[in-house]
């Protein structure tokens, strides 16, 4: 197994998907049995390869990058095809590989209009290469080419497969249907971040004189970037990154994108597109440049706490189901930020869990609400109602998820929030306590918060009884593929929660090796 | 002494534009396309001298008294005419069968100028330069008008011809300038002789004169307003050469003026191109928001990509020491990249407007439902200019910002955040296009497709390989840098 150690098994994860698409547009748009099995085949060896690095990683060493290699890729400007893991990409590399496979699984039988499966599957390959790659990238322009590869498909999913409502935006005349505006809304936001998050990768490279994430890492350790310089160069890394998470006030491209895309592109985005943004903060602008990561962390934290507290209180105010989870994911990533800001052990391993529950349980809604949508045609909460008695298993999965969601002890969700919560108790030394307690006291009133919007959507849709519009209606509960797709994610929901181990393991000690390197 | 191998790939150029021209004495109406045959195949027999002078051991090889210099900079700016010219013709074969008339002559024409561009590429002093370019220039005025009959096509013939006379007009005036005050043709002697003479005020006008000529050339913003109309109603496949081609001979003579021959007076000619690289970034990207017709909007962009490549300059003259090196291969890379993906956009325009009947972004809607490999191309071509990984044009901005950023200064950094304020601008543009095609409902009429049914075999030759080059060069830079890195020892003499 000595070529998998050698950067062959990562690169075999990236790039499986790549080639599967590929070939997708050799098979003719109307064999869509055959385009189905090829994706499908492609995103297993993915996953396949991804579970076997799980097993060959050294987790005596999870704090040092294994499996990875170093290739000349670019010697103009200095750059190399550098990849490799630690314990903080292993989880999110596993997770981003099965949701693809469970998203193709989802995608069998329902087929967003206008329908073609081939060219939605070539998309959610090319999202799969984009989305691993980031996670095993080493070199800054390698992480930049990833990062943005995920940029064109999303964007035309959405804008193909997206929701056709009109809608009439303030100050136009005209009206646009919802799938345009998103999609043009959620390129230009990231792009814009991007481009500033590149001027800052271009300044490291200058005062570094290297694009390698663990030399520039070094580096930073040893304090080599300081001043008006490094204050910069962070303030670009934070726009890139903080656009992406999305952080308040860079969120509003969020809610528009996940409640126009598809069903699969919304659990794509909430599983693995916002986790790109906070993990490069953890990779990238906290080791590279810690001492600003220091003096920003409290404007991070006061950031965060306000995502969490705006986002619940935008989920009270929604009419549309979809929309509601979609806010919901603005306050979940503000706990992940808000682990982060603490700069401790214990905040970032649990934006590490986090990110991987919010991962599972925020992919398990959007499946959740789209396939309602398929049933209902309708995500308004106030047509709903009585859900768990027309389709009690769905409902049933709705409760449960829901509960998850809002952080119940014993479920995926509890650890993120509440080691979140725990982290910003005892901030890193040397950054102010009684920002980072006031902080904690608002993220658990947030706490509550999350509890009640979701309870009371859960009120709305799941009890009570059934709408006379539904009268007569013959609803069939979840089919085969759902089956397929969602059990996994419901077991590793309760997996996850009983025994947080299984990312913590990986996690807790690259980030303690992390965090004792910077500071 | 004449060094007959350095010269073999120019003199075998010159030899395919008589024997074309000869040919078509000779062929039959209904064969004229075999003397673009003939063109192809003396294109190809050029590459051969440029290999074996490439893997040669001479770096440089320098004729008539360094008037002539044949080195890694040349090499690389002549593959890229010969490369640009093949598929200009490849673009032409079905177009100009189209029309009827003058075939020979028409290819004849492409040659000359592309010739025109070979030489300039190895040209060392003003006099050689300026015959180079005229040579560039003078076919192209005559193809621009090569529609005859249409009405537009020669009142667009007859502006650009005005413009390019004008230009050459204030080029030459500059020139005379710069030999006056420098006693020396060569760019070696004006850089010699520029360190006496920098601070006189007619040696700087000399210079900017010199520069706002080829300011025209490049069509950089304020001298870029013949460029939307003659691009209009100029034969398409012209319009693609006048972008690519055209253009890259205006910046290969920015490159050499710059960087050899006013080496010593940077300080003038930095801040001059920082000027017109942000008017040119910021005026294009913000009119061609509002094109409606695809033609218009690629010359606009076109005009854009020129501030773009302005960029580098400068950065190089408002910063000191060893970034000239960088500087010059970040404007030699993005020359050679914005030549695929321009060309690639402009094929695609030419098989999207025979298609749909129409050059109007709003006519091609859905034409990715009807048409779905043109839709590809046209999304790998669009977003390639847009700069979007990994397609090659993103590598041609990110050198552009490393140029720009090594050695930081207030006007450097501000001229960045221009420049990435301009790539997202750029984008909005881009993606306008590329979402009529995919996600704007086909109309209820597709007009059915104009016999021959498809994409001809010439043209679809010139997509597979400006496809595969964008795609190549996105995902593995190194393919154009490494040339882009030796060509700009140049600069560094």
């Amino acid at each position: 197994m000595e070529w998998f150690d050698n950067g062959w098994g990562l690169s075999l994860v990236v790039f499986a998907p790549l080639v599967g698409a590929v070939a997708l547009l050799a098979v003719p748009k109307k064999d869509e049995e055959t385009a189905k099995l090829l994706a499908l085949v492609t995103a297993a060896v993915s996953l396949f390869f991804a579970v076997v690095a799980a097993f060959r990683f050294d987790y005596a060493e999870a704090g040092s990058l294994q499996l990875g290699a170093k290739l000349s890729w670019i010697p103009a400007i200095g750059s190399d095809y550098e990849i490799g893991i630690d314990g903080i990409s292993l989880p999110l590399l596993v997770l981003s590989a099965a949701i693809v496979v469970l998203s193709i699984v989802y995608s069998w039988d329902h087929w967003p209009e206008p329908h073609n499966p081939k060219g939605f599957l070539i998309l959610i390959l090319f999202l799969a290469t984009g989305m691993a790659g980031t996670f095993v990238a080493q070199d800054l322009v390698l992480f930049f080419i990833f990062f943005e590869l995920v940029l064109l498909p999303m964007y035309f999913m959405i804008g193909i497969w997206g929701d056709k409502t009109k809608i009439r935006l303030p100050g136009f005349s005209k009206e646009v249907e919802t799938r345009l505006y998103a999609s043009i809304k959620f390129f230009l936001f990231t792009l814009f971040g991007s481009a500033f998050m590149l001027l800052g990768f271009l300044a490291l490279n200058f005062r570094g004189g290297s694009f390698s994430i663990p030399e520039l890492a070094e580096m930073g350790a040893a304090g080599q970037f300081d001043g008006t310089f490094a204050f910069l160069v962070f303030g670009a890394l934070f726009l890139g990154f903080a656009v992406k998470v999305p952080m308040w006030p860079f969120h509003t491209w969020l809610p528009d994108a996940h409640t126009a895309a598809p069903t699969v592109g919304s659990v794509l985005l909430a599983a693995i597109l916002l986790k790109l943004g906070s993990y490069g903060f953890i990779r990238i602008a906290i080791p590279i440049l810690p001492d600003e990561a220091k003096s920003w962390a409290p404007a991070i934290a006061i950031l965060a706490v306000i995502a969490i507290i705006y986002g619940s209180l935008a989920c009270l105010a929604q009419t549309d189901m979809k929309r509601l989870i979609a806010f919901s994911s603005v306050g979940h990533m503000g706990f992940v930020m808000l682990g982060i800001a603490t700069l401790t052990p214990v905040g970032i391993t649990a934006a590490v869990i986090g990110m991987v529950a919010h991962g599972v349980i925020t992919g398990m809604l959007f499946f959740l609400a789209g396939s309602m949508q398929h049933r209902y045609h309708t995500r308004e909460m106030a047509r709903l109602g009585g859900n768990l008695k027309l389709m009690p298993i769905l409902g049933g999965m709705l409760g449960f998820t829901a509960m998850a969601s809002l952080g119940l002890p014993g479920l995926a969700g509890f650890w993120g929030e509440f080691m979140a919560l725990l982290g910003s108790y005892q901030p890193l030394e040397g950054l102010s306590v009684s920002v980072f307690r006031t902080a904690m006291v608002i993220g658990a009133v947030g706490t509550v918060l999350t509890a009640g919007y979701l309870l009371w959507m859960l009120q709305k849709v799941n009890l009570g009884e059934p709408k006379e519009e539904w009268a007569g209606h013959e609803f069939h509960d979840v089919d085969r593929y759902e089956y397929a797709a969602w059990v996994p994610l419901l077991i590793s929901i309760v997996a996850i929660g009983v025994y947080p181990k299984i990312i913590t393991g990986a996690a807790n000690d690259a980030v303690t090796a992390l965090i004792d390197k910077a500071f | 002494m004449f060094d007959y191998h350095a010269l073999a790939p120019d003199f075998i150029v010159a030899g395919t534009v008589l024997a074309v021209l000869g040919a078509d004495l000779f062929l039959p109406q209904e064969r004229k396309w075999l003397s673009a045959v003939v063109g192809i195949v003396g294109l190809t027999l050029a590459l051969v001298p440029i290999f074996t002078l490439a893997a040669g051991d001479d770096a440089v090889r320098s004729m008539m008294d360094g008037s002539y210099v044949v080195d890694d900079f040349a090499l690389v700016l002549k593959v890229f005419f010969i490369l640009t010219g093949y598929v200009v013709l490849l673009m032409s074969v079905a177009y100009v069968e189209g029309d009827r008339y003058y075939q020979g002559e028409y290819y004849f024409l492409v040659l000359a100028s592309l010739l025109g561009g070979m030489v300039m590429a190895s040209s060392r002093d003003l006099v050689t330069l300026f015959v180079a370019l005229e040579l560039v220039s003078g076919p192209a005025f005559l193809l621009a008008g090569w529609r005859k009959g249409d009405t537009r096509s020669n009142e667009v013939a007859l502006k650009f011809f005005i413009i390019g006379v004008l230009s050459a007009a204030i080029l030459l005036y500059g020139m005379s300038l710069v030999y006056g005050m420098t006693g020396s043709l060569s760019f070696e002697g004006i850089k010699a002789a520029s360190a006496s003479v920098a601070e006189e005020p007619v040696f700087v006008l000399g210079i900017l004169l010199v520069l706002v000529g080829f300011g025209f050339k490049v069509s950089a913003v304020p001298f870029h307003f013949w460029a939307p109309d003659t691009y209009e109603g100029a034969p398409t496949p012209v319009t693609a050469y006048l972008s690519v081609g055209s253009k890259a001979a205006g910046f290969v003579g920015i490159l050499l003026v710059s960087y050899v021959a006013f080496a010593g007076a940077p300080d003038i000619w930095g801040p001059a191109l920082w000027i017109l690289a942000a008017l040119s970034m910021t005026v294009g990207n913000l009119v061609a928001l509002r094109q409606e017709n695809v033609v218009r909007l690629l010359a606009y962009s076109s005009i854009a990509h020129a501030g773009f490549m302005l960029v580098p300059f400068a950065a190089a003259g408002l910063i000191e020491g060893d970034s000239l090196n960088l500087a010059f291969e970040a404007t030699v890379s993005y020359v050679l990249i914005y030549g695929i993906m321009n060309l690639g956009a402009f094929a695609v325009v030419i098989a999207a407007a025979r298609r749909t009947g129409s050059g109007r972004v709003r006519d091609w809607a859905g034409l990715g439902s009807y048409a779905p490999g043109l839709g590809i191309l046209l999304t790998i071509f669009f977003f390639s200019l847009a700069g979007i990984p990994p397609l090659a044009g993103w590598y041609a901005k990110f050198v552009m910002f490393l140029a720009v950023l090594q050695n930081a200064n207030g006007w450097t950094v501000a001229l960045a955040a221009i420049a990435a304020v301009n790539a997202v601008i750029a984008l909005y543009y881009y993606a306008r296009v590329v979402q009529t095609v995919w996600m704007d409902p086909a109309p209820e009429h597709v007009a059915p497709e104009p016999a021959p049914a498809g994409v001809a075999p010439s043209l679809a030759l010139a997509f597979g390989m400006l496809a595969v080059g964008v795609i190549v060069v996105g995902v593995y830079p190194e393919a154009i840098g490494q040339f882009a890195k030796a060509a700009s020892a140049l600069a560094g003499g």
